[in-house]
């Protein structure tokens, strides 16, 4: 791990080094108003993540889970609206339902449990948001690379980031 | 010769002489749908890959249930067409509106790349005798547990065929090879363009399979039969095994099973695209059937050559119109009188079944599937464990 405080005491990661990728599906109405309120309160947390936003936790079904590990995904984070509190009512019980499947087949496919999570985040638990993004890197970060990733042949060494990529991550 | 070329003189488009059988007999055409299989033909004759790709929405739309392939008076090979057509758009970027959010591309596309151990074999209960490696007989699986996993709300239950099959090889004495390492056939990737994908799981099983040292591979899904019979041949490397579909074992080896009755029943035989006209096997299924004591079969107007397709045989699409050539199938299995519908492969119990679901129709098109290795099962006594 190559975690190690700045001068201000935040922790950063070194540059140089394995990073996750980590793929977060947030709800318009909570977890990504959630993500923002983070940003807004000046929350510091790990930024190995690329964040998609879908109208509703409900709309997240197996195929967007599993296409992001297709695509290298280290882990998957989907998270929604706490019960009782969907824009849509009932939109989260829909997301559980799906990703009880998803979870099965990613089981099934021998991907490692920990790399998929489901979490509820409301629009005011920025700290929250960061708690848990900050958890789930430090679990991928034991976990290693996703062997899907390892086992691509051809493409660039497991983890190692794009040039493109290798300069936004410079900048954080 | 370019890529094109390759594709018209490979499949014969330049026979065609504009008759139009293809688009009367398509099912999708005949559905109402804005599509004809005459202008992906006559894309291909342009020679130009622009043309295609203009086609490209309606290339993925295709049945590849090969029902105009047996109508074409030119014999274009209209299916392989579409395959190779497919391959064209694919490599140019063009992918499908994969249905079920494209779960089963990145399943398939995952389990190609490899890297992972799969956790595939807890279907399998301890009265099933299976060998994990060696044996003279492979049972090719299939994806019907990631099916069943992906689909519990269509209870299509296709593991169930899948058990049959363990179970009647069983009974003939026959110990499979069932393989926690086996992937995907890639029969899916292969007809959604992605040729590179449909390669590495070929490469991969073939050799799977030849360090069993198995001389037969048994399969209970239609389409792995096909993808295996005709698709992976340029893959073996020395003797292929003989590959049969599990009902294709049972109809040589009817006399050795102990066939009871199981109640005066009605069956109607859907025969499965890819095993009727796609490899010319109607009679075996049928034969299973009419062995079976108490079961009367009964056939639809089209069935064997002219039998309907379930409409969703390759993932790459589904629409009202499919839905509306499943409805008519199922009322048309109705209309026979039959108590049951059964057939031969996972996609036509999923894709019926899920057409059943329709609240407003449940009603009028509800019948009971079955798969033939299920039924077979069934029609078995107990087992003589006395010797």
């Amino acid at each position: 791990m190559n975690l190690t405080k700045d001068k201000t005491g935040v922790m950063t990661t070194a540059r140089k080094g394995w990073n996750p990728r980590l793929v977060v599906f947030a709800c318009n109405w909570c977890s990504y108003a959630g993500a923002d309120t983070a940003g807004v309160s000046r929350i510091q947390h790990q930024p190995h993540f690329r964040m998609i936003r879908v109208m509703c936790s409900g709309r997240i079904q197996p195929g967007f889970v599993l296409r992001a590990f297709e695509k290298g995904a280290d882990g998957v984070l989907v998270s929604g609206c706490h019960f009782g509190d969907c824009h849509y009512v009932f939109g989260n019980e829909k997301a559980v339902e799906q990703f009880e499947k998803t979870k099965s087949v990613v089981k099934m496919l021998g991907l490692e449990e920990g790399r998929l999570r489901l979490e509820w985040i409301s629009a005011a638990e920025g700290a929250r948001f960061a708690q848990v993004i900050d958890e789930f890197i430090e679990q991928l970060r034991e976990l290693g690379p996703s062997p899907l990733s390892r086992a691509r042949s051809g493409d660039e060494a497991a983890g190692a980031l794009t040039p493109e990529a290798e300069e936004v991550e410079a900048r954080v | 010769m370019s890529e094109l070329q390759a594709v018209t003189t490979g499949t014969r488009t330049w026979a065609c002489y504009d008759c139009g059988k293809c688009t009367a007999t398509c099912p999708i055409a005949r559905a109402g749908a804005q599509y004809s299989p005459r202008r992906h033909v006559l894309a291909a004759n342009s020679g130009q890959k622009a043309e295609v790709l203009e086609e490209s929405g309606s290339l993925f739309t295709c049945l590849t249930c090969s029902l105009c392939d047996s109508r074409c008076p030119a014999e274009v090979a209209y299916t392989p067409l579409v395959q190779k057509l497919r391959e064209v758009a694919y490599k140019e970027g063009v992918e499908p509106d994969c249905p079920h959010g494209g779960a089963l591309q990145s399943l398939m596309r995952m389990m190609a790349r490899g890297g992972t151990q799969q956790d595939r074999m807890g279907w399998l209960t301890e009265d099933m005798k299976t060998t994990p490696d060696q044996g003279e007989v492979f049972f090719f699986t299939g994806c019907t547990m990631y099916f069943d996993t992906l689909f519990p709300e269509l209870e299509a239950n296709t593991l169930d065929a899948t058990r049959a099959s363990v179970q009647l090889m069983n009974r003939l004495g026959i110990t499979p090879v069932v393989s926690p390492e086996e992937r995907c056939c890639g029969h899916d990737l292969l007809w959604n363009g992605d040729r590179k994908g449909f390669e590495a799981l070929a490469r991969f099983n073939v050799d799977l399979v030849k360090k069993s040292g198995a001389e037969t591979l048994v399969a209970s899904c239609a389409e792995c039969v096909r993808t295996w019979k005709l698709d992976f041949e340029p893959f073996f490397e020395g003797k292929p095994p003989k590959i049969v579909h599990i009902s294709e074992l049972l109809a040589e080896r009817l006399g050795e099973l102990p066939l009871k009755g199981n109640g005066g029943r009605k069956v109607t035989f859907q025969d499965p695209c890819r095993l009727g006209r796609h490899l010319g096997v109607y009679d075996a299924p049928r034969e299973v059937l009419d062995a079976l004591p108490g079961v009367e079969r009964v056939e639809m107007p089209r069935s064997g050559k002219r039998a309907q397709c379930c409409a969703g045989g390759t993932w790459s699409h589904c629409d009202r119109y499919a839905k509306k050539i499943q409805t008519e199938r199922l009322k048309e299995a109705r209309a026979t009188g039959a108590d049951v519908l059964a057939t031969a492969c996972p996609k036509c119990q999923i894709h019926y079944r899920c057409a059943m679901k329709d609240p407003n129709l449940g009603g009028d098109i509800g019948i009971e599937m079955r798969d033939v290795a299920q039924l077979a099962l069934e029609a078995l006594g107990e087992e003589d464990t006395s010797h």
